[in-house]
C-alpha cells in the first residue's frame, strides 16, 4: 500500500479508537446537564453509572459500550487525492486494524445466513460517503444496533408539514426503553427515500449543544413522554434533536428519524496528504 | 443497597421493583442465538438458581479477559425466556425491560435486573472470565461464564409483577 493509503488506514483506525473510548465533549456535557436537572432517583442512579463508565473507559482505554457498532464513514477529499478503489481499500484496512487493536466486537454478518465476517467489514459496509473538501478528513460514526433498530422513515404528504413533530415524537415513543435513552434524535427532512435516511444520520454529526427553535420544540415534546434514562422513568428522554434537510419532489415529503443512544460516538482525524 | 450472591434462591421473592442491588457470583451471558441453542442442545450449566445476562461482550480471547460487557436489549428475548425460567433460572439481567408475558412468567419465581445500557467498561471492571460455552456461536452470541463482583443493578421487574418499565 502506498504511504498515503497507509496513513489513511491508520487514520481510520485512530478515529475509531478515539470514537469508541472517549465521548465527544458536547455529549458528555449534555448528559451532565440532564443529570443536574433530573428529579427521578432511579434515573439519577443510571446517570451515575454512565459517568462511572465513561471514567473507566477513558482510564483503561477500552470501549465505552460493548456494541462497538458498525461504521458509517465520511471522507472529505481534496482535489489532489483521486477517488479510486485504493481509497476504499484503505478504509476497509483501517477497520480491520481497529477490530484487533481497540479491540472491537465483530458485528458484521451476512443478512440471511448470519455468517460473521469477523472483521467488521462486508458487502456494502462500511457505508462510505465522499464529500469534496480542502483537506483529507476522516469522520467515523459507529452505530450500535439497539438504537439503529428503532429508526423509522415515512413518506408524508406534502400537506403534512405540521405533522413532522408528531411523527418524530411517535418514533421515540414506540422505541420506549429499547434504544438506551436519553437519546439524540437525527431527523432527515426532504430529499428522496434514500437520501432522507442519510440526512438523518448526518444530522447526528453536528454538535448537540446548539438547537434551532424547531429542533427545541420537538425535543420538548419528546421530553414530555417521561420515558427517562434507560426507560426507568425521568425528566429527560431526549438530549437533543438535530435536523438536516434537503429539497424534495413537489409531490413528496420524506421524513427519516434515526435514533442515537446516549453513547453518541464520533471520531474525526485529518490525514496528511 | 442489597447484596446478593449467585446461585440465587427464594431471596429473590423479597425484592421489589426499584430496589438497588449489588450482584456477585457466577452469571452466564445469552442472547438470541444462545437461547435457541440451549433449547435445542440443552444447558451448558446448571440452570437451578442461575442468572442469565443478556449481553454479547467484547472479549480479549488471547488474554482471557472481558474487555466490555454492557447489556443488550432484552425485549429480543421475550419469546425465548419461558424455557429458561421453567428450568429454574432465578434472575435475568438486561436493559430496556421485557414484555407483559415475561412479567407474568417471572411471577412467584424470578426477577429481572436492569443494568445501565452502554455501561460496558464499568460492567467489565466488575468481571472475571471463567469459561466459554458454545464458542461456535461467535463472540457476541456465545455463552460466557463470568464471575461478578458487585455489579450495581436495579430490580426492573420483581416476582410480584412490579415493573418499572410499564407505565
Amino acid at each position: 500500500m502506498d504511504s498515503l493509503y497507509k496513513r489513511l488506514a491508520s487514520a481510520v483506525e485512530q478515529a475509531i479508537h478515539q470514537a469508541e473510548t472517549v465521548l465527544p465533549p458536547d455529549v458528555e456535557e449534555a448528559l451532565h446537564t440532564a443529570y443536574d436537572k433530573e428529579t427521578n432517583v432511579i434515573a439519577r442512579g443510571e446517570y451515575e453509572n454512565i459517568f462511572a463508565n465513561l471514567r473507566v473507559a477513558k482510564e483503561k482505554d477500552v470501549p465505552i459500550c460493548q456494541d462497538t457498532g458498525i461504521f458509517v464513514i465520511y471522507l472529505t477529499l481534496p482535489e489532489t487525492v483521486p477517488l479510486t478503489t485504493k481509497l476504499y481499500d484503505a478504509v476497509f484496512e483501517g477497520i480491520r486494524l481497529a477490530t484487533k487493536s481497540v479491540p472491537l466486537r465483530p458485528n458484521a454478518v451476512d443478512p440471511v445466513s448470519r455468517k460473521n465476517s469477523r472483521d467488521n467489514t462486508g458487502a456494502g459496509i462500511p457505508a462510505i460517503h465522499i464529500i469534496p473538501g480542502d483537506k483529507l478528513l476522516v469522520t467515523v460514526l459507529p452505530k450500535g444496533a439497539g438504537s439503529e433498530n428503532m429508526s423509522q422513515i415515512k413518506m408524508l404528504l406534502p400537506s403534512d408539514v405540521g405533522k413532522i413533530p408528531g411523527f418524530v415524537t411517535s418514533v421515540v415513543k414506540d422505541a420506549g426503553s429499547r434504544p438506551c435513552p436519553p437519546v439524540i434524535v437525527g431527523v432527515g427532512i426532504g430529499g428522496t427515500f434514500d437520501s432522507a435516511a442519510s440526512f438523518a444520520k448526518e444530522a447526528l454529526l453536528s454538535p448537540i449543544n446548539v438547537m434551532t427553535p424547531f429542533e427545541k420544540e420537538i425535543c420538548g415534546k419528546i421530553n414530555e413522554l417521561g420515558i427517562g434514562a434507560m426507560g426507568l422513568g425521568g425528566d429527560t428522554t431526549c438530549l437533543a434533536v438535530k435536523i438536516k434537510q434537503g429539497a424534495c419532489h413537489t409531490a413528496s415529503l420524506p421524513v427519516a428519524v434515526n435514533i442515537q443512544c446516549w453513547c453518541s460516538r464520533r471520531g474525526i482525524i485529518e490525514v496528511e496528504v | 443497597m442489597i447484596r446478593l450472591t449467585t446461585p440465587l434462591g427464594e431471596e429473590v421473592l423479597a425484592l421489589h421493583a426499584g430496589d438497588r442491588v449489588l450482584l456477585s457470583g457466577i452469571i452466564y451471558t445469552a442472547r438470541d442465538e444462545a437461547h435457541k441453542k440451549i433449547m435445542e442442545d440443552g444447558f451448558p450449566f446448571d440452570p437451578k438458581g442461575a442468572v442469565i445476562y443478556h449481553c454479547g461482550p467484547v472479549v480479549d480471547e488471547a488474554q482471557g479477559k472481558i474487555v466490555a460487557a454492557g447489556p443488550t436489549t432484552s425485549a429480543r428475548m421475550n419469546n425465548l425466556t419461558k424455557p429458561m425460567l421453567d428450568a429454574g433460572v432465578r434472575a435475568l439481567i438486561g436493559k430496556g425491560g421485557m414484555s407483559a408475558a415475561v412479567r407474568e412468567e417471572l411471577r412467584g419465581r424470578a426477577v429481572y435486573f436492569a443494568f445501565t445500557g452502554g455501561c460496558a467498561a464499568l460492567a467489565a471492571s466488575c468481571m472475571d472470565l471463567v469459561d466459554c460455552h458454545y464458542p461456535e456461536l461467535g463472540m457476541a452470541e456465545a455463552v460466557w461464564e463470568i464471575r461478578l463482583t458487585d455489579l450495581p443493578v436495579v430490580v426492573g421487574i420483581d416476582a410480584h409483577c412490579g415493573d418499572l418499565f410499564s407505565r
